[in-house]
């Protein structure tokens, strides 16, 4: 059995240390290629028409007089006469021409006829009473649901509770699956009950979720010392990617496609794209070097990227390029869902967390969205939960960084830290107090926490809250999140050629996190060479497939199977070199550029000698992970981390800056020291950015989305970005659980983190995010009006 | 892009000439970083674009004892790093620092920075700059109006006016020159804007075929100005509001005061209330929370703009104090 595990500290070379990027002189020099700077020869321009309605019904839609203009090369009807629009900038036609212009002038060429429909885009607090969706679904129902992207389960709960109003034939069901439904849904379908007779189904935006109850709240709000109640949540927000979704499509003969695209999920894309385009995955290549952020959002080839291909193939194949506008990413290419509760807790007179009581509502769009995970990270023993999911036309959800959690934790944490006032207590001492409910993580939290408040110098900065102060005012908060981040899937191929040279290469991708440089280190590490000396290829389907880039499992991916593949590579180098050493195989190691034989430094060779007894041919190895159904060796799941964060309040403008922020993270082994405290530096950004200014703003007048552009989605700028102090737990107690992943936690916790210190400095809560002037102004006014 | 003819004239007559006589035929294009912006977004699709940069009598910048002369098509980046506005003028060299980016600050004209189009969401979205719907509803007083107008907005104009710049050159009492097909004529900077009342009028008292050739700024000797921007964000973002100030004192009491906010209206928004207020005081925190008071008085906010009230309060306040407490220019 090989021996796989990863080296011990006293032997790691490279593994742990702080290592640049292996692409950042690519990167800041600008001769790193991303999507949006592939031009291929003859290529044209795709643009798409988007609805400007919210909801509407397409009575006609007539191209003529675009598919006459100048330098127009194909006009592609995505949703035609009788189709129904959910939101705005749905896309309804797609053309291509020689260049932008053009393709813009055609798309205005396009009259479409449309009929409008009641629309809903706000996602305020669900009226009382709200009834939702009853009775049994029609096949125009499910149809629907399917448009609006409505969750597998969902839609099978909604089946099984209802029923159906009649039996499709199987040539319904296949329509209903080239839509998107999926086998759960279709089965779900088949085992029905039918209700011919019941009337149609009156439609709802608001769906509440059955209660859920845990303990006996009631008796332990009843015999709770102190009780605290608030009202909290976060905005609709988008992902902004820096550089939009797109792709470039080619035929390279009749039968061949060729695709660049911007992705998280290089590997995964021919096999979505394989259906809608009658094409075998097989035939389907697609590649990318780097990629402009993703968060979640870029998992699907999208509609556009199935445009670029299908109008491709009507313009003989040219290239067809479709990046999305800054308008049309912040519109239609994904948000993450918002969430807000009325939050009740209790608690003993010594800070021991009894019960927690909430009714959260939120929206995700079309499909409604789920209920965030609360109470978050503290398993309060006695709970009862309610959940309003609003179905509305503010557009489509996505996986945003670390899905639901960053709500969860906003829910859960602002209203702990006001229990916390309540009691009197230092929230790190009422939260320290409480950590037996953040099983199985409470050593580690408690150990992060002290940490914590030592890096923020929290004894000296934190008081308790004042009410009615003027001027600037300071304050500090705290949060805690957690996350899985187990390893996926990954194969990759080693190849040690004769004279010595390495090649390493699998499909995945490097999101900017430095996975280039993490899959180096591991490879280097083990075969006892430098960096340099590993050619890597990824970002393409002709190398061995390796999972999407999402629930932070790439870390673990990667590195576990280049390990396999390195190891079972130097093994097999191990046993040709042996006898010219005069050694067996497992006496042999590999380390400072020579193989040789441990504990004798007279018997060695020098890598490319050892190199050349392969012969005449080169050394294949294929590094693959154990299937799912093992637990995993070299990697594991499950992180904690606790965030601290300092702000400044000007009483009179409202306006909140951030002025230092900490971030104590594990990951278990770290790969890159650098790479990992960048992740973190990165989500304190990107958390601050969320937490002072993002929010999708929806005109209830039009259903339009009034600030799809960069001036009013605000995004953190550099001056917005305070001292921000990163400590990875590395070392005994976090290494020997492997490689665990990291991209999503540290983002989870500023918007806790922040609003708490808000609330410390100015003595009150502002209960929503974003934290801009209005909203801070509005409950300093109410306290002195109180 | 829709398509328009472009000319390029090398005298101001000339310009003139090719001008139409109705708003969004014809555009001046001086930096482009507005106009072409709005083109690109097919908010507004002018017939011809009349190209000023070749026009060399609108350049310069040039002190005498009748005070600054400024041309059109002078860039905030030279007009900040001018000797003589920095040494005579240091508020306008600071709120002109403060403006964009310096990418944008190397291609804005003065003239543009006049002319700029409001940022109102509505309208830069493609729904006119008095967004009504199908009924005949006005859009902003009813929907997302945060950052709109809580002054002078009894109209059907809502949007604030959107230069940082224009408040501190009409406290330091600047001049606008304007020429068109009948000669040249001349006016108060804050006579030049007004308010539209119906969608073929533009924020401003310009004519569809007149050029602005210049701004002429008085001599600023002995004057204390100053001004303060309250924005969400550090750097590159618009204000929330804003307000200049140039006081002339006597002693240590207040002679005469221009205040001049910003952000607040539809128009730069001069406050004769708030200079009474000031005439005769010392210059305190008391009296400037009354100027500031004096200022807000018949402030009529929409449904969600009421904080916009307050901030305007807080930046008139905290410049007034911060003239008082610069040494004069
Ligand atoms: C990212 C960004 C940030 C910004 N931040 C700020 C800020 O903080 N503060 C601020 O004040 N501004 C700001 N601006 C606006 C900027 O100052 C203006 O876009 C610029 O001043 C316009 O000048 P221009 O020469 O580019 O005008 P153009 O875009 O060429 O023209 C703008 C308008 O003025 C008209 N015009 C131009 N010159 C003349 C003339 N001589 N006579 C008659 N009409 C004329 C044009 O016809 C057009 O309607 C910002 C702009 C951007 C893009």
């Amino acid at each position: 059995m090989p021996d796989y595990a990863w080296p011990d500290a006293e032997h790691r070379t490279l593994i742990g240390k702080r290592i640049s990027r292996v692409d950042s002189p690519a990167k800041v020099s600008g001769q790193a290629k991303y999507t949006y700077d592939v031009h291929r020869p003859g290529m044209l321009y795709g643009k798409v028409l988007r609805s400007p309605y919210a909801h509407a019904k397409l009575v006609s839609v007539d191209t003529s007089a675009a598919e006459k203009m100048p330098g127009v090369k194909a006009v592609h009807i995505v949703q035609g006469p009788g189709s129904t629009i959910h939101w705005e900038g749905d896309e309804i036609v797609a053309v291509a021409a020689v260049d932008e212009l053009a393709a813009e002038d055609a798309v205005r060429a396009i009259k479409v006829e449309y009929q409008q429909l009641p629309y809903l885009v706000t996602d305020t607090e669900p009226p009382q009473g709200s009834a939702e969706g009853q009775g049994p679904l029609s096949m125009d129902d499910i149809d629907d649901m399917l448009d609006n992207q409505v969750p597998s389960q969902q839609m099978v709960n909604q089946i099984q509770q209802y029923g159906i109003t009649a039996k499709p034939s199987e040539d319904t069901l296949k329509g209903l699956k080239s839509d998107g439904a999926t086998d759960a849904v279709l089965d779900a379908i088949r085992a029905a009950a039918v209700h011919p007779d019941a009337g149609s189904r009156p439609k709802s935006n608001y769906q509440k979720s059955a209660a859920q109850t845990l303990g006996d709240p009631d008796k332990a709000f009843a015999e709770a010392e102190v009780v605290s109640e608030g009202l909290y949540g976060v905005p609709l927000i988008t992902h902004c990617c820096l550089e939009s979704h797109g792709s470039i499509s080619e035929w390279t003969d009749a039968d061949h496609l060729f695709t660049h695209i911007s992705t998280q999920n290089v590997s995964g894309i021919p096999g979505q794209m394989a259906e809608p385009l009658k094409t075998p995955a097989s035939n389907i290549r697609v590649h990318q070097d780097h990629v402009g952020g993703g968060f979640g959002s870029k998992f699907s080839p999208d509609r556009w990227g199935i445009f670029t291909a299908q109008i491709s193939k009507k313009a003989d194949g040219k290239p067809v390029r479709i990046m999305l506008e800054r308008a049309a990413e912040l519109k239609v290419a994904g948000a993450r869902p918002s969430a807000y509760a009325r939050v009740k807790v209790g608690a003993k007179k010594d800070g021991t967390v009894v019960a927690w009581q909430s009714l959260s509502w939120g929206t995700g769009g079309p499909g409604g969205g789920g209920m965030p995970p609360i109470p978050y990270v503290f398993a309060v023993p006695n709970q009862r939960k309610e959940h309003t999911a609003i179905r509305n036309n503010i557009g489509p959800a996505r996986a945003w960084r670390a899905p639901n959690h960053p709500q969860a934790a906003v829910l859960t944490m602002c209203a702990l830290d006001d229990l916390a006032a309540k009691l009197n207590m230092d929230p790190v001492e009422f939260f320290g107090k409480n950590l037996d409910m953040a099983k199985p993580r409470q050593n580690i939290y408690r150990e992060e926490l002290a940490i914590a408040a030592d890096l923020m110098g929290w004894k000296q900065k934190w008081h308790p809250r004042r009410q009615n102060q003027s001027g600037m005012v300071r304050g500090v908060g705290v949060s805690f999140h957690t996350w899985g981040g187990r390893g996926h899937a990954s194969d990759c191929d080693l190849t040690i050629h004769p004279d010595g040279s390495v090649e390493l290469k699998l499909g995945s991708q490097d999101l900017g996190t430095g996975t280039r440089t993490c899959i180096l280190i591991v490879a280097a590490e083990t075969l006892g060479l430098p960096i340099e000396a590993i050619q890597l290829q990824i970002g393409d389907t002709i190398y061995p497939p390796s999972g999407g880039s999402g629930g932070s499992t790439t870390i673990g991916g990667v590195s576990s199977s280049t390990r396999r593949a390195a190891v079972d590579a130097r093994d097999s180098l191990f046993a040709q070199v042996a006898p010219a050493l005069n050694a067996q195989p497992d006496q042999l190691e590999c380390v400072n550029g020579r193989i040789g034989v441990k504990g004798d430094s007279s018997r060695s060779l020098s890598w490319k000698e050892a190199c050349s007894k392969l012969g005449a041919m080169p050394l294949t190895v294929r590094g693959k992970n154990p299937d799912k159904s093992k637990p995993p060796d070299l990697t594991n799941s499950g992180v904690g981390g606790v965030q601290m964060a300092e702000v400044e309040v000007d009483t009179e403008t409202g306006v909140v800056r951030v002025t230092k922020m900490v971030a104590v993270q594990d990951c278990g082994l770290i790969i890159d020291l650098k790479t990992a405290e960048s992740q973190c530096y990165g989500a304190l950004i990107m958390g601050i950015s969320y937490s002072l200014f993002e929010e999708k703003i929806m005109d209830p007048g039009t259903g339009r989305m009034l600030n799809p552009d960069m001036q009013f989605y605000r995004l953190a700028g550099l001056s917005d970005i305070p001292e921000l102090v990163v400590k990875m737990m590395t070392g005994k107690g976090y290494d020997e659980r492997g490689v665990i992943g990291l991209g999503e936690p540290p983002v989870i916790s500023p918007g806790a983190a922040i609003s708490n210190a808000v609330a410390n400095a100015i003595g009150v809560r502002v209960p929503f995010l974003p934290l801009t002037p209005d909203r801070v102004l509005a409950v300093l006014g109410q306290k002195a009006g109180a | 892009m829709r398509p328009f003819e472009y000319v390029s004239p090398s005298s101001r007559a000339q310009a003139v000439s090719l001008l139409g006589t109705a708003w969004g035929n014809t555009e001046i294009l001086a930096g482009g970083t507005d106009l072409l912006a709005l083109m690109k977004d097919d908010v507004v699709a002018p017939k011809r674009l009349i190209n000023i940069k070749e026009i060399k009598d609108l350049r310069g910048v040039s002190l005498s004892a009748q005070g600054l002369r400024v041309g059109a098509l002078t860039t905030l980046g030279d007009l900040a790093d001018d000797a003589n506005v920095k040494k005579n003028y240091p508020v306008l060299a600071e709120a002109l620092i403060e403006a964009a980016s310096p990418q944008i600050r190397n291609l804005a004209t003065l003239g543009g920075n006049l002319c700029q189009r409001p940022r109102c969401w509505y309208f830069r979205n493609g729904l006119g700059l008095l967004p009504k719907d199908e009924t005949g509803r006005e859009l902003v007083a009813a929907g997302e109006n945060r950052y709109h107008a809580i002054l002078g907005n009894d109209g059907p104009a809502k949007f604030v006016s959107p230069s940082t710049v224009v408040p501190v050159l009409i406290a330091y009492g600047a001049m606008v020159r304007i020429e068109g097909p009948k000669g040249k004529r001349e006016l108060p900077l804050e006579k030049f804007f007004v308010i539209p009342r119906t969608d073929s009028e533009r924020e401003h008292d310009l004519r569809p075929n007149e050029v602005i050739t210049e701004v002429l700024v008085p001599p600023a000797t002995g004057v204390k100005a100053a001004h303060y921007e309250i924005r969400q964000r550090e750097a590159f973002d618009w204000p929330l509001a804003l307000a200049a100030v140039a006081l002339k004192m006597s002693g240590s009491k207040v002679q005469t005061a221009r205040v001049v906010l910003g952000y607040v209206a539809p128009v730069p928004w001069p406050s004769p209330e708030a200079e009474q207020t000031l005439q005769g005081q010392p210059v305190n925190e008391e009296s400037a929370q009354k100027a500031a008071e004096a200022a807000l008085q018949h402030a009529t906010p929409l449904s969600s703009n009421g904080y916009k009230v307050q901030l305007a309060r807080v930046a008139l306040k905290r410049a007034i104090l911060k003239a008082a407490h610069r040494g004069a220019a």
